[in-house]
């Protein structure tokens, strides 16, 4: 039993368990899938289920980047969802030039889509050199931009909203035709893929742990601890340019200053949620992925209920509380010591 | 030393980046649409009117790009007036700025302030110095003497007009989807009221769900999904603003809701983007309420006034709003309302 407990993955899982489960009793229609139609004729999944993991996985990406940051520099990045703003503005400039309602796009996707992960790894970028080069606390670094950086996502497309009509570009936050399973899952599911794969055949992973561990100690073993901070904002800052496509995508359009509000403090919360120290070292990447869908289940749990408006919040930070107090590393350090007493306690009772 | 390098690059974009859109919200003088660019000289030499201009964030919303560009083309060199501009959404900022005018010895204080309160102090110090302070878009919680008018939109009434026009379509049955604005502020305050009444006035209109979007298109569009998953009967949308209109109508057209002008769900939005009008003429929505970015005209208008030596009658101006629907919009009326 105190294995498991002591799993870092078991405090999620049991929040998502127990979050489907409440929905299980409350009402079951909440597992129904259907398959219907879309307007355009394409066939597409839709149930709570699907919108769980569709509108969760923009958060999942994020929070991929943002266990990395935690994990490194013992601090959180809180610029990206002005970052998104920023991302998802400049994909739209180049797609659309200074023409805010063009019919062909000037640039393919793809081109496009590059030039905005440049930009946003060169924000991301600029984030990791004030903290790792001048070792400002992160939260404070990137503060910066999470208050310029609407404006800037604005200046960039002269304060224009473009919109754009050709339906290709809908696909990355809608669906492919013929494709009933929203893409935004396929391109979490990749990123998901991407990163296991980076952390199962680089150091990437042993090496942000060392540094976020003791950093003195990481560079007396030969490591740059400089190097690799500033790598996780990079990092991040793709992972926020991803997040944008999608963002733009879902509405084929911009709003700079609603764009990913408050995305950060979501993202922040689902690495919490995994049970990872906010104060760096180790993280348990699954975790995070899972915390994040966890903070999607919670939003569109509420949603169902029709919890008044006025309320919502509220709702919502008293589950929010409970589940971070006990993925806390303390209270889990604690339960597990507890665990381990009764059921010596219950061996010597047997015996 | 290449790292370092790059960190000197990335600064500096930074810093210009700041500067290029104000962002920090200081007091940035206007070079404007590029037609008014005042010079640096102060005191004001005879015949232009100096106005400073107190705003919000254009960046904000649509709403506020919309108005700060109608101030901008008002209040320009060719129509006589030196005007100085000033952005915060912070109300602190913006009482600085106001000294700064103040001192810059403007003959008019134009402001929409961030917050209500604070103001009596600043505009006591304006009083004294005999500058008319303006007030657009926002009233403040100070004493009407303290400003010599104050040009508004009505929210209430803009609630009240959308209302009444979907009071007018007779529907045999009203399932309303209300999604909100930010709780609390003006505008969700409004638009939300007349409905609610309504709503508790007539047996036949039942609110399906009412939630905040937060402006959100985003969230808007999950509130939708979530009754559409639920499989409740619904035939209206009331939208507190266009964005969030849009964001509902994309859940609708995920669930092939056929959604427009004699289709099953009828679809209103606030707020007059040009993109919104447009979804009107195209008859995928039908109905669009106004909120009116364009005061400079009635600000002009109110300087004139005072500049003859006239007074002002009324202190609080109410906007003319209008509210269109898609079966009598026309293109006239897209680009001449459209934000």
């Amino acid at each position: 039993m105190s294995k498991i407990y002591k799993n870092q993955i078991f405090i999620p899982m049991t929040a998502l368990l127990i979050l489907l489960l409440f929905n299980l009793i409350a009402d079951p229609s909440f597992f129904k899938i259907t398959m219907g139609l879309n307007s355009a004729g394409n066939p597409v999944l839709s149930g709570y289920l699907m919108t769980v993991l569709d509108n969760g996985s923009e958060l999942a990406i994020l929070a991929i980047g943002m266990t990395l940051v935690t994990a490194a520099s013992g601090g959180q990045d809180i610029s990206v969802g002005a970052a998104i703003a920023i991302a998802g503005s400049t994909l739209l400039r180049v797609l659309c030039g200074t023409n805010t309602r063009p019919d062909t796009l000037r640039t393919p996707i793809f081109v496009a889509f590059l030039i905005s992960c440049l930009v946003a790894m060169a924000f991301g970028a600029f984030n990791g050199v004030l903290v790792a080069i001048f070792k400002i606390q992160p939260m404070v670094a990137t503060l910066i931009l999470y208050t310029a950086g609407r404006s800037i996502a604005a200046w960039i497309n002269n304060n224009e909203l473009p919109i754009i009509s050709d339906p290709k570009f809908s696909y990355y936050g809608g669906f492919i035709p013929g494709i009933p399973i929203p893409t935004p899952v396929f391109i979490a599911a990749a990123m998901v893929i991407l990163i296991t794969l980076v952390l199962k055949f680089t150091n990437l992973g042993l090496y942000t742990q060392a540094v976020g561990i003791n950093e003195s100690s990481s560079r007396l073993n030969g490591l740059n601890p400089v190097f690799i901070k500033w790598l996780t904002f990079v990092i991040l800052g793709l992972c926020v340019a991803v997040a944008a496509l999608i963002k733009v995508s879902r509405l084929s359009s911009i709003n700079y200053s609603v764009i990913a509000k408050d995305i950060e403090m979501d993202a922040i919360l689902a690495v919490a949620l995994g049970g990872n120290a906010l104060s760096g070292g180790k993280f348990n990447m699954a975790a995070s992925v899972i915390g994040a869908f966890v903070i999607q289940l919670l939003t569109t749990t509420l949603f169902k209920f029709n919890v008044p408006s006025d309320a919502l919040p509220a709702y919502k930070a008293v589950v929010v509380i409970m589940l971070v107090v006990f993925s806390a590393p303390v209270v889990r350090d604690r339960m597990s010591v507890l665990f381990k007493k009764l059921s010596a306690e219950s061996r010597k009772e047997a015996a | 030393m290449k790292k370092k390098a790059l960190a000197v690059l990335l600064a500096a974009t930074m810093v210009l980046g700041l500067t290029a859109c104000g962002g920090g919200g200081a007091t940035a003088p206007a070079s404007g649409g590029g037609d008014a660019a005042p010079a640096a000289d102060s005191g004001s030499s005879g015949g232009t009117i100096k106005v400073g201009i107190i705003n919000n964030d254009p960046n904000e919303s649509g709403y506020r790009t919309a108005n700060d560009k109608d101030l901008k083309e008002t209040f320009s060199a060719a129509n006589g007036y030196e005007a100085s501009f000033a952005y915060s959404l912070k109300n602190d900022e913006q009482i600085t700025a106001a000294q700064k005018f103040i001192q810059d010895g403007v003959d008019y204080l134009l402001l929409s302030a961030a917050d209500t309160s604070g103001w009596d102090t600043v505009l006591k110090d304006a009083q004294d110095a005999g500058i008319q302070v303006i007030l657009f878009d926002r009233t403040i919680d100070a004493d009407p003497s303290l400003y010599a008018a104050s040009i508004v939109s009505d929210m209430d009434k803009e609630g009240q007009t959308a209302v009444d026009w979907l009071a007018s379509q007779n529907l045999d049955e009203y399932n309303v989807i209300h999604i909100q604005g930010v709780m609390g502020s003006a505008a969700q305050k409004g638009r939300s009221g007349a409905l609610d009444s309504k709503v508790k006035a007539e047996s036949n209109w039942n609110i399906v769900t009412q939630q905040t979007a937060e402006w959100n298109a985003e969230n808007a569009q999950q509130i939708v999904q979530s009754v559409i998953d639920a499989g409740t009967k619904f035939n209206v949308i009331y939208a507190e603003n266009d964005d969030m209109a849009k964001g509902a109508v994309a859940a609708l057209d995920k669930a092939n809701i056929s959604h427009g002008v004699g289709k099953d769900v009828i679809v209103m939005g606030f707020d007059c983007n040009k993109w919104a009008l447009e979804e009107l003429l195209a008859q995928n929505w039908n109905y669009d309420g106004q909120c009116n970015p364009f005061q400079s005209s009635y600000i002009d208008e109110v300087i004139k006034t005072l500049q003859s030596g006239g007074t002002i009658a009324e202190k609080t101006i109410i906007m003319d709003e209008k509210g269109f629907d898609a079966t009598t919009i026309t293109q006239e009326d897209v680009d001449t309302y459209g934000i």
